[in-house]
């Protein structure tokens, strides 16, 4: 069964990626780390925390990607599967300060303390444990995207409807996690983190380490979603996304597997958005706004939608723009350059980035490895004619 | 003895009395037809006589207001969603050809075929050999056997309509409703559909609704005439069409 599915996953694009993708994941640590600061090859503290939020953006564009590229969901609203993994993250780092918290209290978060809680809310309780607040991190948000999806799913809403829907949904959470008795924080979020696991979230190692751990999810992250999509279940997503009534009269409970991949695409997003976290060093309900989900689908849209890679390579190269032009003289027109970008890739490059490349490229190389079967052929029927 | 108490009808597929209306206006208005198991029948009308409609009621895209839809003689339609009807055996060819047009053709059967539906099955699906020789007689039924790896959407109109025919083939089921399978397809595609329909009534039920009329007198089958969504004739081909109703509904008064 596993080489099976490894030797289907595994194309010969898919097998580059990921060795970029882990190359990366060990080289920019290891210079981190290992050459002196200053050092021409050195790469600063600053780019591997900024290295590694690209890398967990690239880690949501896969999941939206699975869901718009391969099923046609548009979900405007994967932000709060991100910030619901993240704000998880967030709740088992609040619970590391303890007592070297700014009033010191040994169980409650510092802003618990300010807006006088009488004693830590039950939600709360077991994020003091780090299996436990990883299995949240899961949980979380699979169980939101499962329950939307059910309601969502089981009453055909679908297209824009469908779209419209994740926006409220996302909105509302940033309306609820606004509320300082929501117990979340409110508006300054969860921040100030001191370690994770015992290491200080702030040290170089730590970094690195955050850094590999990133690449390591973007690797499983992108191999499952593979593996889902070269199964015969991803041909059935195809085909409720090509034409979903059909697939339904040939007797394909299109609900149920649009549920599946919805819930499993959640998830994903939350560990990203726990990944997401320690390196950014702080967790706000301005993760919950539109703007961010959106953002994220025209990362996807420019890398390529359907393509799996292209959402990752959109996400690094969306994101490293946004960071050279937000820190430059463009700053104030940033979010112009980001609309301008989305048309012009949609006028433009309708497959995006991988896609147009794809499409210039398999024909060519299609054609030579007809050419190459050919010529096998024929040396293998020549003894045999017979056969 | 037992089975004929909770058979109501011996009739494959039985509609009684069924009644739909779209904001007033009455697309089905007291239907009632029956096809008898092994039969083939041939629906005929003007445009807008329900015919399609009839067939939504059937595969359960449409709930009619009132009636009785019967498959098998014990199972009500009317309860059962399209994923379900499917699964009961009942197939259906729709009138634009609709096939999933950025997949290859042989993906396009192995979608179709009957096997394991759940998330779960098609998740850890494996191809199997039986499963592979159903689709290699498919295949070679619908003449499609050197195309296999095209993307359906490369191919011609008629090309399309066969390989939907070939959907419903690997799909196996035990009644197959057949919306417009000539329309775009020249006189010879046209012969060879009505023989490939022909070879595959010798096992299965099939109700087939088609406008061409040297196609519908090519099959020999009896036919039902619709009308503003009721039976206005039934019978031989030439029964129907020399019927006084019949062509004044077809000319026009």
């Amino acid at each position: 069964m596993t080489p099976h599915v490894l030797t289907r996953s595994l194309d010969r694009s898919a097998t580059v990626f990921l060795l970029i993708v882990a190359g990366l994941g060990v080289l920019i640590p290891l210079s981190n780390l290992l050459l002196p600061a200053g050092s021409m090859f050195q790469v600063p503290t600053y780019l591997v925390a900024l290295f590694g939020k690209y890398v967990c953006y690239a880690i949501l564009a896969l999941s939206i990607d699975l869901i718009w590229g391969y099923c046609g969901i548009l979900s405007l609203g994967h932000g709060a599967f991100f910030a619901l993994g993240g704000y998880a993250m967030g709740m088992y780092l609040m619970r590391q300060i303890g007592s070297r918290g700014v009033y010191g209290n040994p169980i409650l978060p510092d802003f618990m303390v300010f807006l006088n809680y009488p004693k830590l809310p039950w939600y709360w309780h077991g994020f003091d444990m780090f299996w436990f607040a990883a299995l949240m991190v899961l949980v979380v948000p699979g169980l939101l995207a499962f329950c939307f999806g059910w309601l969502a799913f089981r009453s055909r809403v679908t297209g824009v409807y469908l779209s419209i829907i994740t926006q409220a949904m996302t909105y509302a959470l940033l309306l609820a996690f606004f509320r300082n008795d929501f117990g979340f924080g409110g508006n300054n979020g969860l921040t100030d983190f001191k370690d994770i696991l015992g290491f200080n979230v702030q040290a170089d190692g730590t970094r690195a380490a955050l850094f590999i751990l990133s690449c390591l999810a973007l690797i499983i992250a992108f191999l499952i979603c593979r593996a889902v999509v070269t199964s015969k279940l991803g041909k059935v997503l195809i085909a409720v996304r090509d034409a979903e009534s059909r697939t339904r009269f040939l007797g394909y409970r299109v609900e149920s597997y649009k549920l599946f991949v919805f819930t499993l695409s959640a998830c994903m997003a939350g560990v990203a958005g726990a990944l997401y976290v320690p390196q950014v060093g702080i967790i706000n309900p301005g993760e919950f706004a539109p703007g961010n989900s959106i953002e994220a689908v025209i990362w996807v849209a420019v890398g390529g939608r359907g393509t799996l890679i292209g959402a990752a390579l959109g996400a690094i190269v969306v994101n490293y723009a946004k960071t050279v032009f937000t820190s430059g003289p463009l700053a104030p027109y940033w979010l112009f350059m980001l609309g301008a970008l989305f048309i012009l890739v949609t006028l433009l490059l309708p497959k995006g980035i991988i896609g147009t490349f794809n499409a210039w490229y398999e024909p060519w190389s299609a054609k030579r490895a007809n050419a190459e079967s050919a010529a096998r052929e024929d040396g293998v029927s020549e003894p045999n004619p017979a056969e | 003895m037992n089975v004929m108490d909770t058979r109501k009808t011996s009739a494959l597929l039985y509609l009684d009395g069924v009644h739909v209306s779209f904001d007033g206006f009455h697309a089905i208005n007291n239907l009632s037809l029956a096809l008898e198991p092994g039969e083939m029948r041939a629906i005929i009308g003007p445009n807008g006589a329900g015919k399609t409609t009839m067939m939504d009621i059937i595969t359960g895209k449409t709930k009619p207001d009132e009636g009785v839809v019967l498959f098998d003689g014990i199972t009500d339609l009317t309860r059962l969603d399209e994923t379900r009807i499917a699964e009961l055996g009942i197939g259906r060819k729709f009138q634009k050809p609709t096939v999933f047009e950025s997949q290859s053709i042989e993906d396009n059967l192995l979608l179709a075929l009957n096997v394991d539906h759940s998330v779960k099955g098609t998740l850890f699906w494996r191809g199997s050999k039986p499963e592979a020789e159903r689709i290699e007689r498919v295949l070679e039924t619908i003449r499609l056997k050197d195309s296999r790896s095209k993307l359906a959407g490369s191919l011609s109109h008629g090309q399309k309509q066969w390989l939907e025919i070939g959907m419903l083939l690997a799909q196996d089921p035990k009644l197959l409703l057949v919306d417009e399978p000539v329309a775009g397809m020249t006189d010879v595609e046209t012969h060879q559909t009505a023989e490939l329909l022909k070879e595959i009534n010798k096992d299965k039920t099939i109700m087939v609704v088609e406008h061409d009329m040297t196609f519908v007198r090519e099959l020999g089958v009896k036919v039902t005439c619709l009308h503003e969504g009721t039976v206005l004739a039934e019978g031989t081909i030439d029964q129907v069409s020399q019927n006084d109703r019949v062509v004044e509904v077809y000319l026009g008064r």
